[in-house]
């Protein structure tokens, strides 16, 4: 019994198929037909045209009126597709300015956070060193700090050398006082000539009129061929908070110490 | 979405930050840390990592002590290595990649190039 429905289904299928089949050539046949009709009809205004001058001309003008609008349609579309071709190059251009600004971003965001990230001399410091390696990409420098007393500044921390080969300058003489003094970042020497004794770089590191201390780079790293735009938004940005950071940890320092000395005191007072 | 682990094994933090927040735009990655290449080798033996990023000059272990020991691991030795470094010259890259590493760059670095590298490394489309 299965065996027969199965055997009447196939049949069925294949009644099936064979009328779509059917139906397939007959359309195969009219678009034949069709194009036959088509064909004929150009063949046969040919062949009236290449029998007279004037159809033929009247002919021929139809055809390059044709030819014309073509490319009219042709240079319009030329035309649309660099204008597309354009836009999309001002947004490539756009985006990537975009996305380095957003890279900019981070790095000066991420700096500021880490420099305000502790209240101890050491850490702050330690932090000034990282920034300036990874991602200003200094080889040899050192960040001073002032005496207010004095006006001497002394190397506190530094990276390239021994901070006794970074000597001490003062406010206001040689390259890393002068900038100290003038409150902006200087450019002693070019970049072909680092090495020496000068430094390359010099920022200044102040808290309003107080004179917190100085970052002089000497050298940059062997692959780092320059300043880039973000480089003086990080020497701008080291200036202000790199300043406030040791700044706010000497003030924070000074005051525990302040606290434990007074607290010995009133233990000893209510002894 | 598939999920690709990346350890960063750097003892700045603000390098490790800073690679944090470039990665952030990977989709589907999770990032660990790690502040020196024994903490490295720890976390990565420990667990598994589609990516590791290497810093070279570390307390404790350097990335290429770090890098050796690694490739010993059967387990480990496929997972790809980029090393991030602010040694520069061609004998250090050189000596980087002969231990094992896949891609080496220096510093300072751009948010792109790692990227880019990642996504590399990664197989990411």
């Amino acid at each position: 019994m299965s065996d027969e429905n199965e055997t009447s289904e196939r049949a069925a299928e294949f009644v099936t198929m064979f009328r779509k089949g059917i139906e397939f050539t007959r359309e195969l046949l009219e678009e034949n037909q069709r194009l036959r009709t088509r064909v004929s009809a150009i063949e046969s205004r040919q062949n009236d045209a290449a029998q007279s001058p004037t159809e033929w001309e009247k002919l021929r003008e139809e055809l390059l009126e044709r030819i014309r609008g073509l490319e009219v349609d042709r240079n319009d579309a030329i035309e649309r597709l660099q204008e597309v071709e354009r836009e999309n190059q001002q947004f490539v251009t756009r985006y990537l300015e975009v996305e380095e600004e957003n890279n900019n971003l981070a790095n000066l965001y991420i700096s500021s956070y880490q420099l305000h990230s502790t209240l101890d001399v050491s850490e702050t410091l330690k932090t000034i060193l990282e920034i300036v390696i990874n991602l200003i990409g200094a080889e040899r420098f050192a960040v001073y700090v002032a005496d207010e007393k004095t006006g001497q500044l002394h190397a506190v921390a530094a990276e390239g050398g021994k901070l006794s080969e970074f000597p001490a300058a003062t406010v206001g003489e040689g390259s890393i006082g002068a900038c100290l003094a003038t409150d902006e970042v200087a450019y002693p020497v070019p970049l072909d000539q680092a090495g020496g004794g000068e430094p390359i770089v010099c920022i200044p590191l102040c808290v309003q009129e107080r004179k917190v201390g100085a970052i002089a780079i000497y050298s940059l790293l062997q692959q780092k061929q320059g300043f880039s735009p973000l480089d003086h938004e990080l020497f701008s940005l080291l200036a202000g908070h790199a300043a406030t950071a040791i700044f706010a940890a000497q003030l924070h320092g000074q005051s525990e110490r302040k606290l434990s000395t007074i607290q010995g005191f009133i233990d000893l007072l209510s002894q | 979405m598939n999920q690709h682990r990346i350890l960063i094994v750097e003892d700045s933090p603000t390098m490790r930050q800073l690679l944090r927040f470039a990665l952030r735009r990977l989709p589907g990655v999770e990032v660990v840390e790690a502040s020196d290449g024994m903490d490295g080798l720890r976390k990565v033996t420990s667990d598994a990592f589609d990516l590791a990023l290497v810093d070279i000059n570390m307390p404790v272990m350097d990335g290429l002590k770090l890098i050796s020991l690694i490739r010993g691991e059967e387990r480990l030795a496929e997972m790809p290595i980029a090393v991030i470094t602010t040694e520069g010259a061609q004998e250090d890259r050189e000596r980087a990649i002969a231990l094992g590493a896949n891609e080496y760059l220096t510093k300072p670095i751009q948010a792109q190039q790692v990227l880019s590298v990642a996504k590399s490394l990664l197989k990411i489309g």
